[in-house]
């Protein structure tokens, strides 16, 4: 059974829904970015998208951007994205997905990547450049060691593109809000209300909305509609700015969102 | 199956779409319209009016005889790429996706630019077709080669230097990616080489194939023969791919492409990404790639800003794996030397990635003699590389050149 979705449904159960917060690993430090990851989830945040910080982000916008840049040329390495699943998850028991490009994947090799992932202690991948078409090794990996796979969907999908994403995905899918990159928008656009009932009507049980949210408002306004809210660029704004006690007073006000 | 017949989404275990899936309608599209527009006998023949009167097709070919007689007598044929309008192979390819991007409806076109040739390229088809333009650029590439910048932004277009990452080509092919995605609807990614997601790489091969098609048949007419080898120099790999193509199935005929090498191999400052790269993926395709152990990219290092790129387009990936093309590193220094010796000997000041085909014509020449025929790409000419070129040769300054000959 996932814990992603465990949790999702859990938290639609108890509240509005599931609130999912992103940063990345390596950012400002590797102990930091431990420590930050903790606080969200001791503060209200869900479930944890950790991510791997890669040279090539193109799903990202200048804040993400700049933050993995500088835990690149701090010398992270892939090895320490294991390791500080490993350490959050010895604190906290809550599900820990991994966002990583696909190509440190596949360097590191998919089967090994997956099998070392599960003994860490983490939930499964997003990969925001693998689509399912091209995902036959994951696909596999994936079920063999019994993770999740969160693929996207966005508002340009076709409904057979939506019903793929749904059949491949497990944990959740990954209701992309808009037509674009990581970074707050101060409108979170009118179109992830669209993609979320077209996944509904694909089959999703969990479809979660990301890509702009950064407000108490916006979490509530997306979990009207949606299983979870998926929080990215606020949150590593607030580490650069004011670090790990900003992360956990941004975490603690973005989780108000998600009351009833 | 021939192997001029091979079209993407795969060649061999290389190409794909590794992108968002916010892009993959977008890719759906243009496959479409590109399928229909092979199919449309109109497409063609507006694309081919348009080489006629304004890129100036067909390219005549040239024969370096002075030139010939430092590549161990062989007879070196130049097809003359650097004659085109706007000084390159790049317009082939543009003017083939900006007729597609009107038929789309688009109203906006973006490029990535390295040398800056595919940029003023761009631009210039924005201004014929009277679409808006915008160019990235990685602001290393805006400093050397600030002549094409300049270009472009005479010609209408908007040039917006990448500061992120290495902030050379790859990282304005990221950023170019970012606006596509955010804008898809209004605009086409008019991309520059045989690289990228599918239908990229087979479309912009077959928008250059017109550069081997006609040279397989004038240099059959000046020689009454095929040539021994064709060489072209390899950034992305388009314009190798464009004059290789017709030629693939040609058995007797070898393919010899020639890779940055920058300080040499051995170094840690090149691009030769065939010699030494493994498979990975890299904006949007599986190919082969410079990058560490942990996948990540590394930068590359090129005199060349068009050859300065660490991946290389899919079906040369496949090439080279399969043996029917070989890929050879060639120096700055050797690049820089052959440069100034076509110049010297035939009065064509080629560009610097050109100048990278002509040292490994050089070599191929001595290794095969003098009966041999070796056909060259002359992808493009030098008057944007006259600033590094001065540099390098000391012209600036007269008194503290290395051009002490
Ligand atoms: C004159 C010239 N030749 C070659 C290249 C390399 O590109 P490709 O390998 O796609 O032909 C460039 C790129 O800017 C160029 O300007």
């Amino acid at each position: 059974m996932s814990h992603v979705a465990d949790t999702i449904r859990t938290r639609n159960a108890e509240a509005a829904g599931a609130l999912i917060g992103y940063l990345p690993v390596g950012f400002p430090d590797l102990d930091t970015s431990v420590d930050a990851a903790v606080a969200l989830l001791e503060n209200g945040v869900d479930v944890l998208e950790l991510g791997l910080p890669y040279s090539d982000p193109v799903m990202d916008g200048a804040m993400i951007q700049r933050a993995t840049q500088t835990a690149l040329s701090n010398g992270f390495r892939l090895r320490d994205g294991f390791e500080a699943v490993e350490r959050i998850r010895s604190r906290v028991d809550a599900p820990v997905l991994v966002m990583t490009y696909w190509n440190p994947v596949v360097q590191y090799g998919v089967d090994r990547f997956a099998a070392d992932l599960r003994n860490a202690g983490g939930a499964g991948l997003i990969t925001p450049d693998l689509i399912p078409d091209e995902a036959a090794d994951w696909m596999a990996a994936s079920s063999a060691n019994e993770l999740d796979r969160v693929f996207l969907a966005a508002p340009s999908s076709s409904d057979a593109r939506m019903r793929q994403a749904v059949e491949a995905s497990r944990g959740f899918v990954y209701a992309v809000s808009t037509m674009g990159i990581t970074g707050a928008r101060a409108d979170v656009d009118a179109a992830a209300r669209g993609v979320v009932s077209r996944l509904r009507e694909a089959g999703a049980e969990n479809a979660c909305v990301g890509l702009g949210i950064s407000t108490p408002d916006q979490v509530a306004d997306v979990l009207s509609y949606a299983d979870g809210a998926i929080v990215g660029s606020r949150l590593v704004a607030a580490l650069e700015e004011g670090g790990v006690a900003a992360v956990a007073e941004v975490a603690a006000a973005l989780a108000t969102g998600t009351r009833r | 199956m021939k192997l001029r017949d091979h079209v993407g989404p795969y060649f061999g275990g290389f190409g794909g779409r590794f992108v968002p899936e916010s892009l993959i309608a977008a890719l759906d599209e243009l496959d479409a319209a590109y399928q229909a527009a092979k199919a449309d006998p109109t497409f063609a023949a507006e694309l081919d009016e348009l080489h006629r009167t304004y890129t100036g097709r067909p390219s005549i070919i040239t024969e370096a005889k002075r030139f010939g007689e430092h590549a161990g007598g062989a007879r070196i044929i130049l097809k003359r790429e650097d004659l085109n309008h706007t000084g390159s192979h790049k317009i082939n390819n543009v003017l083939g996706q900006a007729l597609l991007a009107k038929r789309l409806g688009k109203t906006r076109i973006i490029a990535e630019t390295g040398a800056g040739q595919h940029g003023v390229a761009s631009a210039t088809a924005a201004a014929l077709f009277g679409l808006e333009c915008v160019v990235y650029m990685g602001e290393v590439d805006t400093e050397r080669q600030a002549l094409n910048v300049a270009r472009m932004k005479l010609l209408g277009a908007e040039v917006v230097p990448v500061t992120v990452g290495s902030r050379t080509l790859k990282d304005a092919i990221n950023e170019a990616l970012r606006d596509w995605v955010a804008n898809v609807e209004t605009t086409h990614y008019l991309l520059g080489t045989v690289a990228g997601p599918h239908p990229f790489p087979t479309m912009v091969r077959d928008f250059h194939s017109v550069i081997g098609i006609e040279a397989r048949e004038q240099v059959l007419a000046l020689t009454g023969r095929l040539p021994d080898a064709v060489v072209a120099c390899v950034g992305g790999g388009s314009n190798a791919m464009g004059i290789f193509h017709a030629f693939l199935d040609d058995e007797g005929v070898r393919l010899v492409g020639n890779e940055a090498a920058g300080d040499g191999v051995d170094t840690p400052y090149h691009a030769a990404t065939i010699t030494k790269g493994r498979p990975g993926v890299l904006h949007g395709a599986r190919s082969l790639m410079l990058q560490d152990e942990d996948g990540q990219t590394m930068e590359s290092h090129s005199i060349s800003a068009g050859l300065d790129y660490p991946g290389v387009g899919p079906e040369h990936a496949w090439l080279a794996d399969i043996g029917r093309a070989e890929y050879r590193p060639v120096t700055d220094a050797q690049a820089m030397d052959a440069l100034r010796l076509l110049s010297r000997t035939e009065g064509i000041i080629p560009a610097i990635e050109t100048a990278h085909a002509l040292h490994g014509a050089l070599e191929l020449g001595r290794e095969l003699g003098p009966e041999a025929i070796i056909l060259v790409s002359l992808s493009g000419r030098g008057d944007k590389d006259m600033e590094t070129a001065a540099r390098y040769f000391g012209l600036l300054d007269a008194a503290a050149g290395k051009d002490s000959a």
